[in-house]
Protein backbone atom coordinates (compact mmCIF):
# COMPACT_ATOMS: atom_id res chain seq x y z
CA UNK A 1 0.00 0.00 0.00
CA UNK A 2 1.06 3.57 -0.58
CA UNK A 3 -0.11 6.84 -2.04
CA UNK A 4 0.58 8.54 -5.31
CA UNK A 5 -0.21 12.15 -6.22
CA UNK A 6 -1.47 13.12 -9.66
CA UNK A 7 -1.22 16.80 -10.55
CA UNK A 8 -3.46 17.88 -13.39
CA UNK A 9 -2.35 20.43 -15.94
CA UNK A 10 -4.39 23.09 -14.09
CA UNK A 11 -2.54 22.15 -10.85
CA UNK A 12 -5.48 20.27 -9.29
CA UNK A 13 -3.99 17.57 -7.06
CA UNK A 14 -5.38 14.09 -6.49
CA UNK A 15 -3.82 11.96 -3.77
CA UNK A 16 -4.85 8.33 -4.13
CA UNK A 17 -3.98 5.01 -2.53
CA UNK A 18 -2.44 2.14 -4.45
CA UNK A 19 -1.56 -1.50 -4.04
CA UNK A 20 1.84 -2.58 -5.38
CA UNK A 21 1.71 -4.54 -8.61
CA UNK A 22 -0.68 -2.51 -10.71
CA UNK A 23 0.22 0.15 -13.25
CA UNK A 24 0.06 3.89 -12.67
CA UNK A 25 -2.43 4.07 -15.58
CA UNK A 26 -4.75 1.58 -13.85
CA UNK A 27 -4.54 3.55 -10.58
CA UNK A 28 -5.49 6.74 -12.44
CA UNK A 29 -8.37 5.08 -14.29
CA UNK A 30 -9.66 3.39 -11.12
CA UNK A 31 -9.80 6.78 -9.48
CA UNK A 32 -11.31 8.60 -12.46
CA UNK A 33 -8.38 11.03 -12.63
CA UNK A 34 -9.08 13.41 -15.52
CA UNK A 35 -6.22 13.64 -17.99
CA UNK A 36 -5.27 9.97 -18.41
CA UNK A 37 -7.24 8.00 -20.96
CA UNK A 38 -5.50 4.61 -21.13
CA UNK A 39 -7.56 3.60 -24.15
CA UNK A 40 -5.69 0.43 -25.11
CA UNK A 41 -5.92 -0.95 -21.60
CA UNK A 42 -2.18 -0.83 -20.98
CA UNK A 43 -0.82 -2.48 -24.14
CA UNK A 44 1.54 0.41 -24.94
CA UNK A 45 -0.44 0.63 -28.18
CA UNK A 46 -2.29 3.93 -27.99
CA UNK A 47 -0.20 6.64 -26.34
CA UNK A 48 -3.05 8.08 -24.28
CA UNK A 49 -1.55 7.60 -20.82
CA UNK A 50 1.39 10.04 -20.84
CA UNK A 51 2.60 11.29 -17.44
CA UNK A 52 5.57 13.36 -16.38
CA UNK A 53 7.32 11.80 -13.42
CA UNK A 54 8.95 14.20 -10.99
CA UNK A 55 12.74 14.19 -11.28
CA UNK A 56 13.45 12.53 -7.94
CA UNK A 57 11.13 9.62 -8.72
CA UNK A 58 12.25 9.03 -12.29
CA UNK A 59 15.13 6.89 -11.05
CA UNK A 60 12.67 4.53 -9.36
CA UNK A 61 10.32 4.24 -12.33
CA UNK A 62 13.16 3.67 -14.76
CA UNK A 63 13.52 4.71 -18.38
CA UNK A 64 11.11 3.87 -21.22
CA UNK A 65 11.48 0.68 -23.28
CA UNK A 66 12.06 0.77 -27.06
CA UNK A 67 8.45 0.86 -28.24
CA UNK A 68 7.52 3.29 -25.52
CA UNK A 69 10.44 5.54 -26.45
CA UNK A 70 9.37 5.62 -30.12
CA UNK A 71 5.85 6.56 -29.15
CA UNK A 72 6.92 9.10 -26.54
CA UNK A 73 9.21 10.80 -29.04
CA UNK A 74 6.06 11.80 -30.93
CA UNK A 75 4.08 12.83 -27.89
CA UNK A 76 3.49 16.57 -27.58
CA UNK A 77 4.54 17.97 -24.20
CA UNK A 78 7.16 15.24 -23.85
CA UNK A 79 9.85 15.99 -21.23
CA UNK A 80 13.00 14.22 -20.09
CA UNK A 81 11.05 12.36 -17.41
CA UNK A 82 8.00 11.41 -19.48
CA UNK A 83 6.63 7.88 -19.34
CA UNK A 84 3.53 6.03 -20.42
CA UNK A 85 1.86 5.35 -17.12
CA UNK A 86 0.68 1.88 -18.23
CA UNK A 87 4.33 0.88 -18.40
CA UNK A 88 5.10 1.83 -14.79
CA UNK A 89 4.26 -0.98 -12.39
CA UNK A 90 4.15 0.45 -8.89
CA UNK A 91 6.19 -1.01 -6.06
CA UNK A 92 6.05 -0.17 -2.37
CA UNK A 93 9.16 1.92 -2.96
CA UNK A 94 7.06 4.32 -5.01
CA UNK A 95 4.99 5.35 -1.99
CA UNK A 96 4.71 9.15 -2.06
CA UNK A 97 5.48 9.52 -5.76
CA UNK A 98 4.22 12.53 -7.70
CA UNK A 99 3.38 12.56 -11.39
CA UNK A 100 2.15 15.48 -13.49
CA UNK A 101 -0.33 15.16 -16.33
CA UNK A 102 0.03 16.85 -19.70
CA UNK A 103 -2.65 19.17 -21.04
CA UNK A 104 -3.62 16.74 -23.81
CA UNK A 105 -3.27 13.04 -24.52
CA UNK A 106 -2.70 11.85 -28.09
CA UNK B 1 -19.29 6.64 -17.11
CA UNK B 2 -15.64 7.46 -16.55
CA UNK B 3 -15.98 10.83 -18.22
CA UNK B 4 -19.12 11.56 -16.23
CA UNK B 5 -17.20 10.74 -13.06
CA UNK B 6 -14.34 12.97 -14.13
CA UNK B 7 -16.73 15.78 -14.95
CA UNK B 8 -18.67 15.35 -11.72
CA UNK B 9 -22.03 14.71 -13.38
CA UNK B 10 -24.63 15.45 -10.73
CA UNK B 11 -27.42 13.11 -11.82
CA UNK B 12 -28.11 9.49 -11.04
CA UNK B 13 -26.44 7.06 -13.46
CA UNK B 14 -27.59 3.44 -13.86
CA UNK B 15 -25.89 0.89 -16.10
CA UNK B 16 -27.96 -2.08 -17.21
CA UNK B 17 -25.88 -4.95 -18.56
CA UNK B 18 -26.95 -8.39 -19.63
CA UNK B 19 -23.63 -10.04 -18.84
CA UNK B 20 -22.84 -10.93 -15.22
CA UNK B 21 -19.56 -8.98 -15.39
CA UNK B 22 -18.87 -5.31 -14.77
CA UNK B 23 -17.70 -3.48 -17.92
CA UNK B 24 -14.56 -5.15 -19.28
CA UNK B 25 -12.09 -5.09 -22.15
CA UNK B 26 -12.71 -7.50 -24.99
CA UNK B 27 -9.38 -7.25 -26.87
CA UNK B 28 -7.52 -9.64 -24.51
CA UNK B 29 -10.20 -12.32 -25.11
CA UNK B 30 -8.41 -13.37 -28.28
CA UNK B 31 -4.92 -12.43 -27.06
CA UNK B 32 -3.33 -12.76 -23.60
CA UNK B 33 -6.52 -13.73 -21.75
CA UNK B 34 -7.13 -16.58 -24.19
CA UNK B 35 -3.50 -17.58 -23.79
CA UNK B 36 -4.04 -17.76 -20.02
CA UNK B 37 -1.51 -15.02 -19.30
CA UNK B 38 -3.83 -12.67 -17.41
CA UNK B 39 -6.74 -13.33 -15.07
CA UNK B 40 -10.37 -12.34 -15.37
CA UNK B 41 -10.17 -9.50 -12.90
CA UNK B 42 -7.58 -7.68 -14.96
CA UNK B 43 -10.10 -7.49 -17.81
CA UNK B 44 -12.42 -5.32 -15.73
CA UNK B 45 -12.21 -1.63 -16.54
CA UNK B 46 -12.58 -0.66 -12.89
CA UNK B 47 -13.15 -2.34 -9.53
CA UNK B 48 -16.81 -2.34 -8.48
CA UNK B 49 -16.10 0.01 -5.57
CA UNK B 50 -15.24 2.81 -8.00
CA UNK B 51 -18.75 2.81 -9.45
CA UNK B 52 -20.27 2.70 -5.98
CA UNK B 53 -18.14 5.57 -4.71
CA UNK B 54 -19.17 7.68 -7.68
CA UNK B 55 -22.84 6.91 -7.01
CA UNK B 56 -23.23 4.97 -10.26
CA UNK B 57 -25.39 1.86 -10.03
CA UNK B 58 -24.67 -1.31 -11.96
CA UNK B 59 -27.61 -3.60 -12.70
CA UNK B 60 -25.75 -6.66 -14.00
CA UNK B 61 -27.22 -9.86 -15.38
CA UNK B 62 -30.34 -7.96 -16.42
CA UNK B 63 -31.48 -7.38 -19.99
CA UNK B 64 -33.28 -4.27 -21.20
CA UNK B 65 -36.31 -5.67 -23.04
CA UNK B 66 -38.18 -2.66 -24.30
CA UNK B 67 -38.05 1.10 -24.51
CA UNK B 68 -41.22 3.15 -24.10
CA UNK B 69 -40.22 6.50 -25.55
CA UNK B 70 -43.49 8.24 -24.65
CA UNK B 71 -43.30 7.33 -20.98
CA UNK B 72 -39.46 7.47 -20.97
CA UNK B 73 -39.24 4.07 -19.35
CA UNK B 74 -37.37 0.87 -20.08
CA UNK B 75 -38.67 -2.53 -19.13
CA UNK B 76 -36.10 -5.00 -17.81
CA UNK B 77 -35.91 -8.79 -17.95
CA UNK B 78 -36.46 -9.05 -14.17
CA UNK B 79 -39.88 -7.44 -14.79
CA UNK B 80 -38.90 -4.16 -13.18
CA UNK B 81 -38.92 -0.85 -15.02
CA UNK B 82 -36.63 2.16 -14.97
CA UNK B 83 -37.55 5.75 -15.74
CA UNK B 84 -35.03 7.85 -17.58
CA UNK B 85 -34.47 11.47 -18.47
CA UNK B 86 -31.67 10.57 -20.86
CA UNK B 87 -30.94 7.11 -22.23
CA UNK B 88 -27.64 5.95 -23.76
CA UNK B 89 -27.73 2.81 -25.90
CA UNK B 90 -24.35 1.03 -25.85
CA UNK B 91 -25.61 -2.39 -26.85
CA UNK B 92 -22.55 -3.31 -28.92
CA UNK B 93 -22.66 -6.16 -31.38
CA UNK B 94 -23.12 -9.90 -31.49
CA UNK B 95 -21.30 -12.47 -33.57
CA UNK B 96 -22.49 -13.29 -37.04
CA UNK B 97 -23.43 -16.97 -37.05
CA UNK B 98 -23.04 -19.45 -39.87
CA UNK B 99 -26.32 -21.02 -40.83
CA UNK B 100 -24.83 -24.03 -42.55
CA UNK B 101 -25.71 -27.71 -42.13
CA UNK B 102 -24.19 -29.04 -38.90
CA UNK B 103 -23.74 -25.58 -37.38
CA UNK B 104 -25.19 -26.75 -34.05
CA UNK B 105 -22.72 -29.60 -33.53
CA UNK B 106 -20.69 -29.68 -30.32
CA UNK B 107 -17.17 -28.33 -30.60
CA UNK B 108 -18.11 -25.30 -32.73
CA UNK B 109 -17.24 -22.06 -30.96
CA UNK B 110 -17.67 -18.32 -31.39
CA UNK B 111 -15.65 -15.66 -29.58
CA UNK B 112 -17.25 -12.54 -28.20
CA UNK B 113 -17.35 -12.58 -24.41
CA UNK B 114 -15.54 -13.92 -21.35
CA UNK B 115 -17.54 -17.15 -21.31
CA UNK B 116 -16.64 -17.81 -24.96
CA UNK B 117 -12.95 -17.22 -24.33
CA UNK B 118 -12.99 -19.49 -21.24
CA UNK B 119 -14.74 -22.26 -23.16
CA UNK B 120 -12.35 -22.02 -26.09
CA UNK B 121 -9.23 -21.89 -23.89
CA UNK B 122 -10.19 -25.22 -22.27
CA UNK B 123 -10.17 -26.84 -25.70
CA UNK B 124 -6.84 -25.49 -26.86
CA UNK B 125 -4.70 -28.50 -25.98
CA UNK B 126 -1.48 -29.43 -27.74
CA UNK B 127 -1.99 -31.79 -30.65
CA UNK B 128 -5.65 -30.92 -31.24
CA UNK B 129 -6.81 -29.75 -34.66
CA UNK B 130 -8.45 -26.33 -34.63
CA UNK B 131 -10.11 -25.05 -37.78
CA UNK B 132 -10.83 -21.32 -37.83
CA UNK B 133 -13.47 -20.11 -40.26
CA UNK B 134 -12.60 -16.50 -41.11
CA UNK B 135 -9.18 -14.87 -41.57
CA UNK B 136 -9.96 -11.53 -39.94
CA UNK B 137 -8.00 -10.10 -37.03
CA UNK B 138 -9.85 -12.07 -34.33
CA UNK B 139 -9.45 -15.38 -36.15
CA UNK B 140 -5.76 -14.69 -36.73
CA UNK B 141 -5.12 -13.64 -33.14
CA UNK B 142 -6.64 -16.92 -32.00
CA UNK B 143 -4.51 -18.76 -34.57
CA UNK B 144 -1.40 -17.18 -33.04
CA UNK B 145 -2.46 -17.89 -29.43
CA UNK B 146 -3.41 -21.50 -30.26
CA UNK B 147 -0.25 -22.21 -32.25
CA UNK B 148 1.83 -21.10 -29.27
CA UNK B 149 0.08 -23.82 -27.26
CA UNK B 150 0.95 -26.50 -29.78
CA UNK B 151 -2.50 -26.71 -31.37
CA UNK B 152 -2.56 -27.54 -35.11
CA UNK B 153 -4.37 -24.66 -36.76
CA UNK B 154 -6.03 -24.32 -40.16
CA UNK B 155 -7.57 -21.00 -41.24
CA UNK B 156 -10.25 -20.96 -43.96
CA UNK B 157 -10.83 -17.59 -45.59
CA UNK B 158 -13.39 -16.98 -48.34
CA UNK B 159 -11.65 -13.86 -49.69
CA UNK B 160 -8.42 -13.78 -51.67
CA UNK B 161 -6.35 -12.39 -48.80
CA UNK B 162 -6.28 -12.13 -45.00
CA UNK B 163 -7.89 -9.21 -43.11
CA UNK B 164 -9.14 -7.89 -46.44
CA UNK B 165 -11.83 -5.75 -44.91
CA UNK B 166 -9.46 -3.65 -42.79
CA UNK B 167 -6.05 -3.52 -44.42
CA UNK B 168 -4.10 -3.38 -47.69
CA UNK B 169 -2.41 -6.22 -49.61
CA UNK B 170 1.10 -5.65 -48.19
CA UNK B 171 -0.16 -6.25 -44.65
CA UNK B 172 -2.21 -9.26 -45.74
CA UNK B 173 0.89 -10.80 -47.33
CA UNK B 174 3.00 -10.04 -44.29
CA UNK B 175 0.55 -11.82 -41.98
CA UNK B 176 0.18 -14.70 -44.42
CA UNK B 177 3.94 -15.27 -44.23
CA UNK B 178 4.01 -14.92 -40.42
CA UNK B 179 1.31 -17.49 -39.91
CA UNK B 180 2.66 -19.91 -42.53
CA UNK B 181 6.09 -19.77 -40.93
CA UNK B 182 4.52 -20.54 -37.56
CA UNK B 183 2.98 -23.65 -39.06
CA UNK B 184 -0.60 -22.46 -39.62
CA UNK B 185 -2.29 -23.97 -42.69
CA UNK B 186 -3.88 -20.98 -44.44
CA UNK B 187 -6.40 -21.50 -47.24
CA UNK B 188 -7.61 -18.46 -49.12
CA UNK B 189 -10.53 -18.36 -51.57
CA UNK B 190 -12.02 -21.17 -49.55
CA UNK B 191 -15.73 -21.10 -48.85
CA UNK B 192 -17.26 -23.24 -46.12
CA UNK B 193 -20.49 -25.11 -46.82
CA UNK B 194 -21.09 -26.96 -43.56
CA UNK B 195 -19.84 -29.22 -40.78
CA UNK B 196 -19.49 -32.97 -40.58
CA UNK B 197 -20.57 -34.87 -37.50
CA UNK B 198 -18.37 -37.34 -35.65
CA UNK B 199 -19.11 -39.26 -32.45
CA UNK B 200 -21.66 -38.06 -29.91
CA UNK B 201 -22.82 -35.07 -31.90
CA UNK B 202 -19.33 -33.56 -32.02
CA UNK B 203 -17.93 -31.84 -35.05
CA UNK B 204 -15.37 -33.90 -37.00
CA UNK B 205 -14.75 -31.77 -40.05
CA UNK B 206 -15.55 -28.69 -42.07
CA UNK B 207 -16.88 -29.16 -45.59
CA UNK B 208 -15.80 -26.86 -48.40
CA UNK B 209 -17.43 -25.55 -51.57
CA UNK B 210 -14.84 -27.36 -53.69
CA UNK B 211 -16.08 -30.65 -52.27
CA UNK B 212 -13.19 -31.20 -49.87
CA UNK B 213 -13.30 -31.66 -46.09
CA UNK B 214 -10.90 -30.36 -43.44
CA UNK B 215 -10.79 -32.63 -40.38
CA UNK B 216 -11.31 -30.82 -37.06
CA UNK B 217 -11.49 -31.47 -33.33
CA UNK B 218 -12.51 -27.88 -32.62
CA UNK B 219 -13.94 -25.18 -34.89
CA UNK B 220 -13.95 -21.44 -34.27
CA UNK B 221 -16.31 -19.46 -36.46
CA UNK B 222 -15.08 -15.88 -36.67
CA UNK B 223 -16.92 -14.25 -39.53
CA UNK B 224 -17.69 -10.79 -38.17
CA UNK B 225 -20.30 -9.13 -36.00
CA UNK B 226 -23.77 -7.70 -36.40
CA UNK B 227 -24.73 -4.51 -34.56
CA UNK B 228 -27.16 -5.09 -31.71
CA UNK B 229 -30.00 -2.77 -32.72
CA UNK B 230 -33.08 -4.77 -31.73
CA UNK B 231 -34.06 -2.52 -28.80
CA UNK B 232 -33.67 0.63 -30.87
CA UNK B 233 -35.50 -0.80 -33.86
CA UNK B 234 -38.44 -1.96 -31.78
CA UNK B 235 -38.63 1.56 -30.34
CA UNK B 236 -38.86 2.99 -33.87
CA UNK B 237 -35.45 4.69 -33.91
CA UNK B 238 -33.91 4.91 -37.41
CA UNK B 239 -31.43 2.07 -37.97
CA UNK B 240 -29.52 0.95 -41.03
CA UNK B 241 -27.03 -1.75 -40.07
CA UNK B 242 -26.46 0.32 -36.92
CA UNK B 243 -28.41 2.90 -34.93
CA UNK B 244 -28.15 6.19 -36.82
CA UNK B 245 -26.52 8.94 -34.75
CA UNK B 246 -25.04 12.36 -35.49
CA UNK B 247 -21.59 13.66 -34.52
CA UNK B 248 -22.89 14.39 -31.01
CA UNK B 249 -24.06 10.74 -30.66
CA UNK B 250 -27.71 11.84 -30.73
CA UNK B 251 -30.39 9.62 -32.23
CA UNK B 252 -33.56 11.03 -33.71
CA UNK B 253 -35.06 11.10 -30.19
CA UNK B 254 -33.52 14.01 -28.23
CA UNK B 255 -33.62 11.96 -25.01
CA UNK B 256 -31.71 9.01 -26.50
CA UNK B 257 -28.02 8.78 -27.40
CA UNK B 258 -26.20 5.77 -28.84
CA UNK B 259 -22.49 4.88 -28.85
CA UNK B 260 -20.01 2.20 -29.84
CA UNK B 261 -20.31 -0.87 -32.06
CA UNK B 262 -24.09 -0.53 -32.32
CA UNK B 263 -24.03 2.83 -34.13
CA UNK B 264 -23.71 4.05 -37.66
CA UNK B 265 -22.44 7.57 -37.62
CA UNK B 266 -20.81 10.36 -39.51
CA UNK B 267 -17.49 11.67 -38.30
CA UNK B 268 -15.41 14.32 -40.01
CA UNK B 269 -13.15 11.68 -41.56
CA UNK B 270 -15.77 9.79 -43.49
CA UNK B 271 -17.64 10.95 -46.53
CA UNK B 272 -20.26 8.36 -45.77
CA UNK B 273 -22.04 7.00 -42.75
CA UNK B 274 -19.79 4.46 -41.10
CA UNK B 275 -20.01 1.68 -38.55
CA UNK B 276 -16.83 0.81 -36.65
CA UNK B 277 -15.92 -2.09 -34.40
CA UNK B 278 -13.12 -0.78 -32.27
CA UNK B 279 -12.26 0.33 -28.78
CA UNK B 280 -11.14 3.75 -29.99
CA UNK B 281 -14.52 4.42 -31.58
CA UNK B 282 -16.38 3.18 -28.50
CA UNK B 283 -14.39 5.33 -26.05
CA UNK B 284 -14.37 8.42 -28.25
CA UNK B 285 -18.12 8.23 -28.78
CA UNK B 286 -18.55 7.63 -25.04
CA UNK B 287 -16.63 10.84 -24.30
CA UNK B 288 -18.71 12.71 -26.84
CA UNK B 289 -21.92 11.37 -25.28
CA UNK B 290 -20.76 12.44 -21.81
CA UNK B 291 -20.14 15.94 -23.14
CA UNK B 292 -23.55 16.00 -24.80
CA UNK B 293 -25.17 14.91 -21.52
CA UNK B 294 -23.35 17.73 -19.73
CA UNK B 295 -24.73 20.23 -22.23
CA UNK B 296 -21.40 20.77 -23.97
CA UNK B 297 -21.19 20.59 -27.75
CA UNK B 298 -18.11 18.51 -28.52
CA UNK B 299 -18.42 16.74 -31.85
CA UNK B 300 -16.79 13.35 -32.39
CA UNK B 301 -14.04 14.14 -34.86
CA UNK B 302 -11.03 11.99 -34.07
CA UNK B 303 -9.42 9.53 -36.43
CA UNK B 304 -10.18 5.95 -35.40
CA UNK B 305 -7.23 3.72 -34.50
CA UNK B 306 -6.76 0.05 -33.80
CA UNK B 307 -4.18 -2.54 -32.79
CA UNK B 308 -3.68 -6.28 -33.03
CA UNK B 309 -1.07 -8.60 -31.50
CA UNK B 310 -0.05 -11.81 -33.28
CA UNK B 311 3.10 -13.69 -32.22
CA UNK B 312 5.88 -11.12 -31.68
CA UNK B 313 4.16 -8.73 -34.05
CA UNK B 314 2.22 -5.66 -33.12
CA UNK B 315 0.06 -4.08 -35.76
CA UNK B 316 -1.08 -0.52 -35.06
CA UNK B 317 -3.45 1.23 -37.43
CA UNK B 318 -4.85 4.72 -37.61
CA UNK B 319 -7.45 6.11 -40.01
CA UNK B 320 -9.51 4.13 -42.51
CA UNK B 321 -7.58 3.00 -45.56
CA UNK B 322 -10.36 1.68 -47.82
CA UNK B 323 -10.70 4.71 -50.07
CA UNK B 324 -6.97 5.26 -50.76
CA UNK B 325 -5.61 5.84 -54.27
CA UNK B 326 -1.92 5.42 -53.40
CA UNK B 327 0.08 3.23 -51.02
CA UNK B 328 3.60 3.97 -49.85
CA UNK B 329 5.65 1.32 -48.06
CA UNK B 330 8.41 2.35 -45.69
CA UNK B 331 10.93 -0.29 -44.66
CA UNK B 332 10.60 -3.88 -45.74
CA UNK B 333 8.46 -6.62 -44.24
CA UNK B 334 11.37 -9.02 -43.75
CA UNK B 335 13.38 -6.70 -41.53
CA UNK B 336 13.42 -6.58 -37.77
CA UNK B 337 13.24 -2.82 -37.78
CA UNK B 338 9.56 -2.87 -38.58
CA UNK B 339 7.73 -1.43 -41.55
CA UNK B 340 4.69 0.67 -42.32
CA UNK B 341 2.21 1.24 -45.10
CA UNK B 342 0.92 4.78 -45.63
CA UNK B 343 -2.38 5.22 -47.46
CA UNK B 344 -3.02 8.43 -49.38
CA UNK B 345 -5.96 9.85 -51.23
CA UNK B 346 -5.33 12.83 -53.51
CA UNK B 347 -1.97 13.19 -51.75
CA UNK B 348 -3.55 13.48 -48.31
CA UNK B 349 -2.56 10.93 -45.71
CA UNK B 350 -5.71 9.04 -44.68
CA UNK B 351 -4.36 5.99 -42.87
CA UNK B 352 -1.23 4.24 -41.59
CA UNK B 353 -0.67 0.57 -40.75
CA UNK B 354 2.52 -0.01 -38.78
CA UNK B 355 4.22 -3.29 -37.90
CA UNK B 356 6.56 -3.07 -34.91
CA UNK B 357 7.11 0.57 -35.81
CA UNK B 358 5.20 2.57 -33.23
CA UNK B 359 6.69 5.84 -34.40
CA UNK B 360 4.92 5.51 -37.75
CA UNK B 361 1.66 4.97 -35.91
CA UNK B 362 2.19 8.01 -33.72
CA UNK B 363 3.21 10.23 -36.66
CA UNK B 364 0.12 8.92 -38.45
CA UNK B 365 -2.09 9.76 -35.50
CA UNK B 366 -1.08 13.40 -35.80
CA UNK B 367 -0.96 13.69 -39.59
CA UNK B 368 -4.17 11.79 -40.34
CA UNK B 369 -5.97 13.92 -37.80
CA UNK B 370 -4.70 17.05 -39.55
CA UNK B 371 -5.62 15.68 -42.99
CA UNK B 372 -2.27 16.91 -44.27
CA UNK B 373 -0.97 16.81 -47.83
CA UNK B 374 2.26 14.83 -47.82
CA UNK B 375 5.08 14.20 -50.26
CA UNK B 376 5.12 10.39 -50.61
CA UNK B 377 8.89 10.36 -51.15
CA UNK B 378 9.42 11.55 -47.59
CA UNK B 379 7.30 8.70 -46.29
CA UNK B 380 9.20 6.17 -48.39
CA UNK B 381 12.76 7.33 -47.66
CA UNK B 382 14.02 5.60 -44.51
CA UNK B 383 16.79 8.18 -44.18
CA UNK B 384 14.32 10.95 -43.56
CA UNK B 385 13.21 11.06 -39.96
CA UNK B 386 9.42 10.67 -39.79
CA UNK B 387 9.39 13.11 -36.91
CA UNK B 388 10.36 15.90 -39.28
CA UNK B 389 6.90 15.61 -40.82
CA UNK B 390 5.32 16.81 -37.66
CA UNK B 391 6.46 20.36 -37.24
CA UNK B 392 6.23 21.81 -33.78
CA UNK B 393 4.13 20.34 -31.00
CA UNK B 394 0.74 19.34 -32.39
CA UNK B 395 -2.13 18.22 -30.29
CA UNK B 396 -5.06 16.21 -31.35
CA UNK B 397 -7.47 15.84 -28.47
C1 LIG C 1 -12.19 -11.17 -29.22
C2 LIG C 1 -12.24 -9.71 -29.51
C3 LIG C 1 -11.05 -9.00 -29.74
C4 LIG C 1 -11.07 -7.64 -30.01
N1 LIG C 1 -9.87 -6.98 -30.18
C5 LIG C 1 -9.87 -5.64 -30.40
C6 LIG C 1 -8.65 -4.90 -30.50
O1 LIG C 1 -7.56 -5.46 -30.43
N2 LIG C 1 -8.71 -3.56 -30.67
C7 LIG C 1 -9.90 -2.90 -30.76
O2 LIG C 1 -9.91 -1.68 -30.92
N3 LIG C 1 -11.08 -3.56 -30.68
C8 LIG C 1 -11.09 -4.92 -30.49
N4 LIG C 1 -12.29 -5.59 -30.38
C9 LIG C 1 -13.55 -4.84 -30.58
C10 LIG C 1 -13.96 -4.10 -29.32
O3 LIG C 1 -13.89 -4.97 -28.22
C11 LIG C 1 -15.38 -3.56 -29.49
O4 LIG C 1 -15.36 -2.64 -30.54
C12 LIG C 1 -15.88 -2.87 -28.22
O5 LIG C 1 -16.00 -3.80 -27.17
C13 LIG C 1 -17.21 -2.18 -28.46
O6 LIG C 1 -17.71 -1.69 -27.26
P1 LIG C 1 -19.25 -1.42 -27.03
O7 LIG C 1 -19.35 -0.87 -25.66
O8 LIG C 1 -19.81 -0.68 -28.17
O9 LIG C 1 -19.95 -2.85 -27.09
P2 LIG C 1 -19.71 -4.20 -26.30
O10 LIG C 1 -18.34 -4.26 -25.75
O11 LIG C 1 -20.14 -5.27 -27.24
O12 LIG C 1 -20.71 -4.12 -25.08
C14 LIG C 1 -22.11 -4.16 -25.23
C15 LIG C 1 -22.73 -4.77 -23.99
O13 LIG C 1 -24.13 -4.52 -24.00
C16 LIG C 1 -24.81 -5.66 -23.54
N5 LIG C 1 -26.19 -5.63 -24.07
C17 LIG C 1 -26.58 -5.69 -25.37
N6 LIG C 1 -27.93 -5.59 -25.46
C18 LIG C 1 -28.39 -5.45 -24.19
C19 LIG C 1 -29.69 -5.29 -23.63
N7 LIG C 1 -30.78 -5.24 -24.38
N8 LIG C 1 -29.78 -5.18 -22.28
C20 LIG C 1 -28.68 -5.21 -21.50
N9 LIG C 1 -27.43 -5.35 -21.97
C21 LIG C 1 -27.29 -5.47 -23.31
C22 LIG C 1 -23.98 -6.80 -24.07
O14 LIG C 1 -24.23 -7.97 -23.30
C23 LIG C 1 -22.56 -6.27 -23.91
O15 LIG C 1 -22.03 -6.60 -22.65
C24 LIG C 1 -12.31 -6.96 -30.09
C25 LIG C 1 -13.50 -7.65 -29.88
C26 LIG C 1 -13.49 -9.01 -29.59
C27 LIG C 1 -14.77 -9.74 -29.36
S1 LIG D 1 -2.73 2.74 -22.02
FE1 LIG D 1 -2.37 2.72 -24.15
S2 LIG D 1 -0.27 3.23 -24.23
FE2 LIG D 1 -0.63 3.21 -22.11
Amino acid sequence: MGTITFIEHDQTEHVVKFKAGCSVMQIAVDNAIPGIDGDCGGECACGTCHVIVSDDWFRKTGTPGDDEEQMLSMTPERTGTSRFSCQIVVTDEMDGMTVRLPEFQM
Amino acid sequence: MTTLMQKNYQHEVILVGEEPHPPYQRPPLSKNYLAGEIDQESLYLKPLSVYENAGHHLRLGVRAEQIDRDKKTIRLSDQSALKYDRLVLATGSHVRTLNAPGADLKGIYYLHDIADSDALREQLLAGKRLVIVGGGYIGLEVAASATKKGVNVTVLEAAGRLMQRVTGPEMSEFFYAKHSNAGVDLRLNTAVTGFEAGDQGRVAGVTLADGGTVPADIVLVSVGVVPETSLAEAAGLPCDDGIIVDEFTRTEDPAILAIGDCTRHRNLFFEKMQRLESVSNAVDQARTAAATLMGEEKPYNSAPWFWSNQYDVRLQMVGLSQSHDQRVVRGSPGEDKGFAVFYLRESHLIAVDAINLPIAFMVGKTLVQQRRKINPEILRDPDIDLKSLVIGPQTSS
